[in-house]
């Protein structure tokens, strides 16, 4: 177990360097002077060569690569070009709202996917089955942007339960915030959910059919049984793949409904700085969802082999 | 069930809210941009001014909203003969919000810093007159000019020229401290910026006790917040076709006022065949202004004929020099040898007067027979390419800034436009200081471009504002990118 988690840390770390160097390069390619941007039309080229210099874009190529990296391993994020704060300030400002949005709409979306996933599969071929299929394609085919509009139609405008956007802030207490993160969740959920609840019941529909089960029902275990016993465990394989990868695409891919909802968050900070050329900052938070998609294969990696003991021999 | 519940809580918590709000001492106002920092002085975003000009800084002189100049700090000021010296007498008693005196040290401060070498004003040029700031006494300060300027008021009028302190300019960028009648709160980034009343203002007090700039840079966004009563006032709103909606709807009031936007179909007067007067002639008269601003624009905008706001008394109406006449249109393109039309780029910025206004001019350019390879650009692209490349034929932007038909006196700005006659009057302009000559040079600067056809005028952006009914006090124009709140209230 130990070897394997090793092995999986080697190629983590070569995984950061890779994806540092080519974003770097990226953002850097991008045409467009961020000193420009800020000044507008109206600004002489002295100006503009005095805020050049204040924001450190001279320099060559792997001078500012070098001094890019070795700031984020001392924790430094560099200082936003267009807001002047710490970018890791500002990152950890808005990673207040991303990551409990994206706990939020996991936890909801695991919360109805697997009793769906597993009822259907429980009663295969029947109404239920057949309901529950066709609910999730309906949900799958939806865009959650779309889902996002019509739910602030009925619950903000018409209902007026809930405000249609922003963020309340955390020190308005728990419940505000958490009421102000409940639609955004529920949008970004329902296609998750939907997803996850196929995958659930067609991984466990694949296991129930296994010798293995067949021999636990031959043993006298009632089909429930074998499911809740045996079935369950052996099916989450797929399952844990596909909520790792959700985990990632709703920290990074909320950009849309964080911009209905108007969100302070992660996605719409990266949207802002890339339009205002705030390089450092695109760099820094491209590089933390790299990070944090990269490590929660990782722990995907190491919880398949706490589940099957089979991968860490392969692994 | 629950969730049923929870409904019922939060309609329970959002009656509470409203009840709060029944005293109307507080006001949500929204706007698309979020300013990137809070120093009006180190930056070009419209968003900054917004949020604080006159709100939270205050300058030497301040716009009215009506766009006339009007004493700010300072309450009177002498001129003399020569028009090279200023004398500003400013108001007594004035605090910063950090508590400290706002004096004639503070003024020479400003100006100095804003004009020093590595300044890193947006807006350098409008105190490269200055030659001299002295301090006569705590409340007189003296301001020599190298020649006559007679914009000098106007200019210290702008966002760009507000007194700041040197104790607070260290953290200005994140906590504004001014003279103004409210005082900077907080800013939870991304998403709001609170500002509260200044007990100890020194002049006339605001009548709001709090105020709140939201930040919905989606349109859609934007209708819904509007529509649940989450925000009290949208300015420029950012998504016209949802006005009738509003204007039907009594909650709301739709309020569509003036700005100093010219917007123009910016001509590359360097690149062929646009260097040539007759072709830039017959773009003028292939467009049509008013299916410009009914498809683009919904109908809002005051059609142009020269770059000058409408509103300003000096304007010249000089539509009838560019009429739709697409006839004459292919004359004139025969006339300079271009009988078979030509092919140009038409490079557009994101806003959705250019986006949507693009493809309405290009179509008509083709019924002409100019054909237009259109690309649109984010804004970083586009400054990087027309603006400073100057790598265009055509692009369409609305030039916002006040009072800029100086732009065409300078050679080397992205229109390309290089007339010696012009950059003569312009100085002429700048050293005269009697009312009436100014007004006589203006209108024959806004003839001149409008005649050399330099640009494709298009319109006068409008600016609609949504507010509650009820909301009294707010600027109907927008002489200068600002909400300015101290004269805001809520009408029982």
């Amino acid at each position: 177990m130990l070897r394997f988690a090793f092995k999986r840390l080697v190629s983590l770390g070569l995984s950061l360097v890779v994806a540092s160097v080519v974003i770097f390069l990226f953002v850097e390619v991008v045409p467009g002077d961020p000193a420009a941007y800020m000044l507008g039309l109206n600004a002489t080229e002295e100006t503009l060569a005095a805020l050049r210099e204040q924001l450190g874009l001279s320099g060559t190529l792997a001078e500012r690569y070098l001094s890019w990296v070795g700031g984020m391993l001392r924790g430094d994020f560099g200082t936003s070009y267009t807001y002047r704060t710490p970018v890791s300030e500002m990152i950890a400002d808005r990673m207040w709202i991303s990551l409990p949005l994206a706990i939020y709409a996991l936890t909801l979306s695991t919360l109805i996917a697997f009793p769906a996933g597993i009822w259907a599969a429980s009663k295969r071929g029947s109404a239920a089955d057949v309901s529950v299929m066709g609910l999730t394609q309906l949900g799958v085919a939806i865009p959650n942007f779309w889902f996002a509009m019509l739910m602030v139609l009925v619950f903000a405008i018409n209902l007026r339960w809930f405000s249609a956007g922003g963020f309340a802030g955390w020190e308005a207490g728990v419940y505000p915030a958490m009421k102000s993160l409940t639609l955004p969740a529920i949008a970004l959920a329902l296609p998750q959910a939907s997803i996850l609840a196929r995958v659930m019941r067609s991984s466990l529909l694949d296991t129930l059919s296994e010798d293995f089960i067949r021999t636990a029902r031959a043993k006298g275990l009632t089909k429930r049984q074998a499911l809740w016993r045996h079935a369950l465990r052996n099916a989450l394989i797929p399952v844990l793949t596909i909520i790792g990868l959700q985990f990632s695409f709703l920290l990074a891919g909320a950009i849309i409904i964080e911009n209905v909802f108007f969100l302070p968050g992660l996605g719409r900070l990266v949207f802002q700085a890339i339009s205002a050329r705030d390089l450092i900052v695109v760099e820094s938070v491209v590089m933390l969802l790299v990070f944090a998609v990269i490590v929660v294969n990782f722990a995907v990696d190491i919880a398949y082999a706490a589940v099957d003991p089979r991968l860490r021999v392969r692994g | 069930m629950s969730f049923m519940k929870l409904g019922a809580v939060s309609a329970l918590a959002m009656m509470m809210a409203t009840g709060g709000a029944l005293a109307k001492s507080d006001i949500v106002v929204a706007m698309q941009l979020e300013p990137p920092h809070l120093d009006p002085t180190g930056g070009a975003a419209g968003a900054i001014d917004s949020v604080l000009y006159s709100n939270v800084f205050e300058g030497l002189t301040r716009f009215a909203a009506d766009g006339s100049i009007i004493p700010g700090l300072a309450r009177e000021w002498e001129i003399s003969e020569d028009g090279l010296t200023y004398t500003f007498n400013l108001a007594e008693g004035v605090m910063f919000h950090d508590g400290t005196a706002m004096d004639a040290e503070d003024v020479k401060f400003s100006l100095d810093r804003a004009r020093a070498e590595d300044s890193a004003n947006a807006q350098k040029a409008l105190f490269a007159g200055i030659e001299e700031v002295e301090v006569v006494d705590p409340t007189t300060v003296r301001v020599t000019l190298s020649e006559p300027d007679g914009n000098f008021l106007f200019n210290m009028a702008w966002g760009d020229a507000v007194i700041v302190a040197p104790e607070s300019i260290e953290n200005i960028k994140q906590q504004p401290v001014g003279t103004g009648a409210f005082k900077f709160a907080n800013w939870v980034q991304g998403d709001n910026i609170t500002l509260e009343r200044n007990p100890d203002y020194w002049g006339t007090p605001a009548q709001l006790d709090n105020v709140t700039f939201k930040f919905i840079s989606d349109p859609t966004a934007a209708f819904a917040a509007v529509m649940a009563e989450d925000v009290d006032v949208f300015t420029a709103f950012p998504a016209p076709e949802n006005l009738p909606q509003f204007e039907a709807d009594p909650r709301f009031e739709v309020i569509v006022g003036n700005t100093e936007g010219e917007t123009i179909l910016s001509t590359n007067n360097k690149m062929p065949p646009l260097d040539n007067v007759t072709v830039r002639k017959a773009i003028a008269h292939a467009i049509n202004r008013q299916e410009i601003i009914d498809g683009a624009m919904f109908g809002l905008g005051t059609p142009i004929g020269t770059h000058f706001a409408p509103h300003h008394p000096d304007y010249v109406d000089l539509t009838g020099n560019s009429q739709y006449d697409p006839e004459l249109a292919k004359e004139l393109l025969a006339e300079a040898g271009f009988a078979d039309g030509f092919t140009t780029t038409l490079k557009l910025p994101p806003p959705s007067y250019a986006r949507r206004g693009g493809e309405i001019v290009a179509s008509q350019l083709r019924a002409v027979g100019i054909e237009t390879e259109i690309s649109n650009l984010e804004w970083a692209q586009w400054l990087e390419q027309v603006f400073t490349g100057k790598d265009y034929g055509l692009t369409i932007v609305s030039h916002t800034e006040p009072m800029d038909i100086n732009i065409y006196a300078r050679p080397d700005y992205y229109f390309q436009y290089d007339n010696p006659d012009f950059q003569a009057l312009m100085d002429e302009l700048t050293r005269t200081t009697d009312p009436e000559a100014r007004s006589a040079l203006l209108k024959k600067a806004q003839t001149i471009i409008s005649e050399d056809y330099v640009n494709g005028y298009l319109f006068q952006l409008a600016t609609p504002t949504v507010a509650k009914a009820g909301v009294r006090g707010m600027w109907k124009d927008a002489p200068t990118q600002a909400v300015d709140l101290t004269g805001v209230y809520w009408e029982e």
